[in-house]
Parts: C-alpha cells; structure tokens; sequence
C-alpha cells in the first residue's frame, strides 16, 4: 500500500489517523509540526501528505506551499485537515496547493474513503 | 471496518487537559490593548484542538462550548477585535468551566450545562458586541447554489469540465475525479485535445485538455459537485441535467473513451478497503490508572542501563564456574564484576527513580492564575516570580506539596502583600512580588516562598500566643521560636477574616503534611520587609539513606539526614531529673536518652550505661540520644510501608529487608522522639510489634 506523512500537533488526532491508516496496511509517518513535516517528507518520499492547518513552529499552509516546491512533491496529493468554522482556510490552502481537504470532524472511515479516492 | 476511537480518548484528554494550561498561562500573560499575536496564536490553536479532537471523539457538548471560545480568539487574532480585559476574564472562567468539563467527560459524570450555557451566553454577548473593521462573517460563505434542481425524474447529468493550465499542480488528477463520476453511474468521456500544442510547446505539467462528460444516473447533483469540489477554483465546470434523450452530438473530431480504458488505464482502478480487523482497538479500553509522562532521555538512559547490566552479568557469566581451579586471576575477575554489577545497579536504580521525578513546574503552573484572581479580588498587585521550575521532584510528593503550597502563596498574598497605598506610603514599589524558588541542596529539593510584604509582627505574634495559652506571658522567646508559633493548631493574627486564607487554620495542617513528606518548614521573617517560608522535601519517597544500628539481636534504621553524631557514653555526663527522664550533656545541650531496648521490648544483658553507644538525632527541632548497642554500616534502603503491609506503629516509618533476607524496621525520629516525651498507650507500643515482626 502507500506510503503516508500524517502531520498533526494534537497527538490524539494524529493517533488516530496513523492507527487508521495502518490498519488499512499503509505506511505511517508522523510529524507534530510544519518543520517536522518537512523534514519527513525529504526523509521518506511518500506517496500522500495529510497534514493539519492550525500547527506551532510552521502551519499547514506553509508547509504544503514549502512542499509544492519540492520536485519530489510537485504532483503528491497533499490533502489538509480542515473545519468548519474556516472557510477561508480551504482557500488558502488551495492557493498553496493543496489537492482538497477532509473536514472536522471526521471518523476513520471517512477518512480512508478520502484518501483512497486521491490515492487511485 | 469500525475502529474503535474511545483507544484514542486518553491522549486526547492529557492534550486537551496540557492545551488549557498553555491556554490559561497564555490568557494571564496578555497585555490588554497590546496583545502578543504569538500569544494569541498559541492560545487559539490550543481551543481550535481541543474543539476539533472533542468533535472528532464524540464530546459534542464540549466542542459546541470550544467554538464560541475559538471564535473570540480567532477575531482577537487576525486583529479584527481588540483584547480587553472583559474578553480576557471571560475567556479565563471558559477555561475553567471547559476544565471541568472535560473532566466529567473522562470521567463520565454529568456535565455542568447550566454554567457552560452561562459563559457561552457571555461569550456570545462579547461577541455580538462588534467587532474593529466591520468585515461581515458572510464573505466567507459558500456562493449560494444555483437553485438544485433536485427533481428525481431526470435522467442525468451533463459535465462541461476545463481544468486551467496549472490544476495538477494541485496533485488532482481528472482521472481521479472521472472514476469516481463512474462509481455513480454510466459514464461517457469525450476528450476536447483542440488546445493540445505541438510537442515542442508542451508543458508536461500544464493541462491542456477538457472533457465533456455525460453521465447517466439519478444521482442529486450535490453528489456531482463535491467530486469537483476541490479543483473549483482551477477549472471551468458547468453542469446542466440531461432531459429525455442524451445529446451527444459534440460535431468536433473526439476521441470517445470509456474511462474503464484509454488513459485511465495507467492507473489502477479503486480497490476496496482492505478490511483487516481492527487489532490493537482493545487495547487500552478505558484505563484508569493514573499514568506519568516520561521524557525520552529517560527511557534511554534506563535502555542503557540495562545494556550494561547484561554485559556486567555475561562477563560473570564467563567465569566458568568450576571451583576445582578457581585460581587468584579469575577471583579478580569476579570482584571486578561484583563491583560493576554494584555500580549498574546503582545507576539503575537512580535511573527508574528518575522516571517518577517530574518538573516542579507541574506544581507552580497553578500559580499565575491564582495570584491574578486573587490580585482582582483584593485589590492588590502582585508580580509572581518563579525560577527552578525545571527542578525535579517525585511525582508523589508533587502531589501531596500541592496544597501546601497553596495556602503558603495564599497566607503570602493575602496577609503579606500590603495594599498599593500601604505599600507606597512605605516607600516601597506599588507592586508586591512574590517569589517561587525551587532548586536542589544536598539530598533535599528546596522551595522558597519569599514575599516583599508586611513581614510579622513579633509583637502581635507574641500577644496571640499569650492570649491563647500557647506561652507564659513571661516567656522569653528568640525570633525562631516566636515565627514557630505560627504553626501551632488554631493560631492566626490576620486581623480581618477572610475567604481567601481563613484564619491561620492550616499552618499547623501544613506543618503536619511536609512532615508527612519526610520534609521540613522554616520560616524567616522581617518586619517591614516580608517572609520566606523555605521547605526542605527529600528528593524521594521510595529510598532511603540509613545508617543501620544494633539493639539486642534487633537492626533497625536511622534515616541518615537526622542523625547529628554518635557518641561512646560517658557515665559522668548523664543526668538524672524527677528520678525518671535521663539525660546526657552534649557540649551545652542536654538531650533526652531514648532507650531502644525498653522502648521495643528487647532484653539486653547489658544494664547500665557506660560504654554504651549514644546516637544523637534530630526531628522537628528537637534533639535525641537514641542508645544503640552497635553500630553497622551505612546503606540506602527500599521503604515498605508497614501500614498497608502491617498497620501504623509509633516510631517506626516503615520496614524493609535487608540483602540476607531479614526485615528490618525504619525508625521515624519524630515520633521516637515524641514518644520518649509522652510514653505510649499499650496497643500501640512498638515492642508489641518487634516480637511479632521477628
């Protein structure tokens, strides 16, 4: 299966997610943060980046934008963690470029379906 | 494939429980008018997790209460909505409030709902109240939906679909979006390739096609578009409802494919969910106990330890134990490994120790909001200072420091800081300080807690005692001896009476709760000047340094830390009073002589004094001469509560066993001490114990 970066600065979110997608049989690679993100995903080319927006240090959106300009990362979906109460964020995300988002809250299923769906 | 998420609901409640102290040290951090936007920032995304994880795991109440919170933050923060002090306070009673309810949700009592309905009211007032730049909310929202035309009849959908050129930078790939079209139904792509440019003008990564797509089904158009949702921006994209007979008569020269083949090939088709059973989901059902946070460094350090320890243990191992020809070279070699294996121990044993210690910030965090409460409700200011925080401390006596701890801050900030009118009139600064000192002295943890205030009144101290009976009016009392007064049941001078501290009630309770801890109080005091209190905590409550004595057949353990000297007793030097108290001169002093074999009960052949071994201890400020008939070495040893494993004795603190086996009892000085003062009743006397423990 793929190889997935899940960044999240809440570690139960990012519990979640990685046991989720383990489950599925996908690798997991975690980071708490923008840099740690970045730093992983020079480390580990993977195949789908899942990262959360509101994060200390570096945010999702800077991370996807530093991520798109990665050779490596040009055409990886990256799909960002988003809610409700911030619309505005999908946008800007979008114009970092990031391929879509899934919404809080969300349950493991979800949250597969989605990511199956970008990973083909 | 359910998996279980209440796996994840103890994670979510440390982080959600750590995420309102950073939000409540943030919040009392805030300079009203000037906020730092990293404060905020971090303050918000402290509420913005806590909102999203109680979504995610099911604590709707929880999450409904967060959004108001986040909502506020997020305007204090993209700076449409000045900080004030207002907005502040009620954030702060929100953290509490949400504190407690995410308390109830672990621990799954009924949640407050009336106080949360309260302090959202007052969050929505706040908000409601407008905010700089009248930015209206509504620029954000979805453009309205051309009116659905959701009628079941029709027959399907008509997809123009133009990605611009730079889509797939995005990662979205069409065939993504076409397969997941099929899954709704019959689906026919036609291929517009009239933009493609000649090869030498190609851009591999720019999209150059567009397709028109027709699909057959029923489905509602909502279905459709939220394929595209994510590429709206970066495409054109018309839908319109096919009516009766599909058109298709696009007349230009099209490639027609079936998105089962063509390009779509390339990719493989979706696959089901591998649906593996859910493992680990039972795991950690709901646990209970309490757990601890342990650093990193920790864990490797104990990793460590126990490598060492394995290759200590096969080099010993390598002295083949053939004892025929054990010759001097091999018997080297086993004390070199004995002395290792002794070392390793050692660390080891500190290293697990280590992992019980944490911060004593855990302890002082409390503090900020209780000073900036306090500071409101009594008028005063006060800057609280802390260092140490990064001081160890075991996590039990952490516990138990706690409140303590508060009361001596409260008694500080209540009694000590004077009013800023006093204070000036004093010439002194306006704003009192208050200082958290936390660091390490010899094998004790040291906290201060040091105020600029009043100071005590020797005199009105005195008075007070006098009036309750606590001492002669004649009394002549060195400056010590009057602060001590203070810890005696029921002693208070505050002259008005207050919720905050009460009335000295507590002094003595906290007296009782570090000594309890194997620890000490001191205070110090100026007048005019302020008052330290200084506490002195072992390090641990698991081990203990003792010095092993002799009485009779019997061992028994002085803790290290209260014993002053041992001395060979000389028969001119002892005093008889009333016939019955003996006592022996030490240089100027003359102690008490406690002797062990009358006090547990064991028969020594040996009567008289002479020649005997004094060791001389000290407790609470009293001093002692425990008679002992030898003494043995020195050694840490293992506390085992007698209580839990026996029940309570006077004058014992505990029991442990020693490396042949034997259990030998640990003495608790104090209580010695107060027992040669008052003799003990008969059910509890400690000889009872001895012969039943040997």
């Amino acid at each position: 299966m793929a190889s997935i970066l899940a960044v999240d600065d809440s570690a139960s979110m990012r519990q979640m997610v990685s046991f989720a997608l383990k489950n599925a049989g996908h690798d997991v690679v975690e980071a708490v943060d923008g840099v740690d993100g970045l730093k992983a995903a020079k480390a580990n080319k993977v195949s789908l980046v899942i990262t959360d927006v509101n994060m200390p240090n570096m945010d999702g959106i800077a991370l996807i934008r530093e991520l798109r300009g990665l050779p490596d990362y040009k055409f990886t979906p990256i799909l960002m963690l988003t809610t409700e109460s911030a619309p505005h964020k999908k946008q800007e995300g979008k114009d970092a470029g990031a391929t879509g988002w899934i919404v809080k809250p969300f349950d493991p299923d979800q949250l597969l379906a989605t990511i199956n769906k970008v990973l083909g | 494939m359910a998996i279980d998420i209440t796996q994840f609901h103890e994670t979510f409640f440390e982080e959600s429980f750590e995420g309102l102290d950073i939000m409540e040290s943030g919040l009392l951090n805030l300079d009203t008018g000037a906020a730092d936007n990293d404060t905020v920032n971090s303050i918000f995304r402290a509420a913005h997790s806590i909102k999203g994880g109680s979504a995610t795991f099911g604590f709707t109440e929880v999450a409904e209460f967060t959004h108001g919170m986040e909502t506020l933050l997020d305007e204090m923060r993209d700076g449409s909505r000045d900080v004030t002090q207002t907005s502040v306070d009620a954030l702060l009673q929100s953290v509490d409030c949400l504190r407690e309810m995410l308390a109830a949700s672990r621990d799954k009592t009924p949640i407050d709902t009336e106080r949360a309905a309260v302090l959202k009211g007052e969050l929505e007032a706040i908000l409601a109240s407008g905010t700089n730049g009248s930015t209206s909310e509504s620029t954000h929202q979805e453009p309205a939906t051309p009116s659905s035309e959701s009628s079941a009849s029709h027959e399907g959908w008509m997809i123009k679909f133009k990605p611009h050129h730079d889509m797939l930078r995005t990662g979205n790939d069409p065939v993504r979006m076409f397969r997941e079209l099929g899954e709704l139904g019959e689906l026919s792509v036609v291929v517009d390739i009239s933009q493609l440019p000649v090869l030498d003008d190609l851009d591999p990564e720019e999209s150059y096609l567009s397709w028109e797509l027709t699909l057959k089904s029923n489905v509602e158009i909502e279905k459709v578009k939220e394929i595209f949702e994510w590429v709206e921006d970066e495409c054109d994209f018309v839908i319109s409802e096919i009516k009766g007979e599909a058109t298709e008569d696009s007349a230009k020269e099209n490639i027609t494919a079936s998105i089962a083949e063509g390009e779509a090939a390339s990719s493989t088709p979706t696959k089901p969910v591998n649906a593996k059973p859910a493992t680990g989901a039972k795991t950690s059902a709901s646990t209970d106990s309490a757990s601890i946070r342990v650093s990193i460094d920790k864990v490797d350090a104990l990793i460590n330890m126990v490598g060492e320890l394995v290759i200590t243990q096969s080099m010993i191992g390598q002295l083949d134990c053939d004892f025929d020809d054990f010759d001097n070279s091999r018997m080297e070699k086993l004390r070199d490994g004995l002395t290792l294996l002794e070392r390793n121990t050692r660390e080891l044993q500190e290293s697990v120790m280590r992992i019980r210690m944490l911060p004593i910030s855990f302890a002082f965090n409390r503090f900020p909001r209780m000073v900036h409460d306090l500071c409101q409700k009594l008028d005063k200011k006060i800057e609280l200072k802390t260092t140490g925080e990064q001081t160890e401390l075991d996590k039990t006596v952490m516990e138990k420091i706690g409140d303590p701890l508060v009361h001596l801050v409260r008694n500080s900030i209540d009694h000590g800081i004077e009013m800023p009118e006093e204070r000036l009139a004093a010439n002194k600064p306006e704003s009192g300080t208050i200082e958290l000192n936390a660091f390490h002295k010899g094998g004790n943890i040291i906290i201060e807690i040091k105020d600029d205030g009043a100071g005590f009144n020797k005199d009105r101290i005195k008075e007070k005692a006098i009036e309750r009976g606590l001492i002669a009016s004649d009394e002549h009392l060195s400056d010590d001896k009057i602060y001590d007064l203070i810890f005696q049941p029921g002693f208070s001078t505050a002259e008005q009476l207050s919720d905050i501290s009460g009335r000295g009630v507590g002094m003595d309770v906290v007296k009782r709760n570090i000594r309890e801890l194997g620890g000490s109080i001191d205070v110090t005091s100026e007048e005019g000047n302020g008052t330290t209190f200084t506490i002195r905590l072992p390090l641990t409550l698991a081990i203990l340094d003792g010095q092993l004595v002799c009485v009779g057949d019997e061992i028994y353990i002085t803790p290290l830390v209260s014993i002053v000297e041992s001395l060979q007793i000389k028969e001119e030097f002892v005093n008889n009073i009333a016939g019955q108290t003996e006592l022996y001169k030490v240089r100027e002093d003359y102690i008490p002589i406690v002797r062990m074999h009358d006090m547990f009960g064991i028969d020594v052949e040996r009567k008289g004094l002479e020649g005997g071994l004094l060791v001389v201890v000290e407790g609470d400020g009293k001093k002692a001469g425990l008679l002992v008939d030898e003494l043995l070495g020195q050694q840490q040893v293992v506390i085992k509560s007698l209580e839990t494993n026996y029940k309570r004795v006077d004058g014992v603190s505990g029991a442990t066993i020693l490396g042949d086996g034997t259990v030998a009892l640990i003495l608790d000085v104090d209580g010695l001490i107060d027992l040669s003062r008052n003799p003990p009743t008969a059910g509890n006397k400690p000889d009872n114990l001895a012969r039943e423990v040997a």
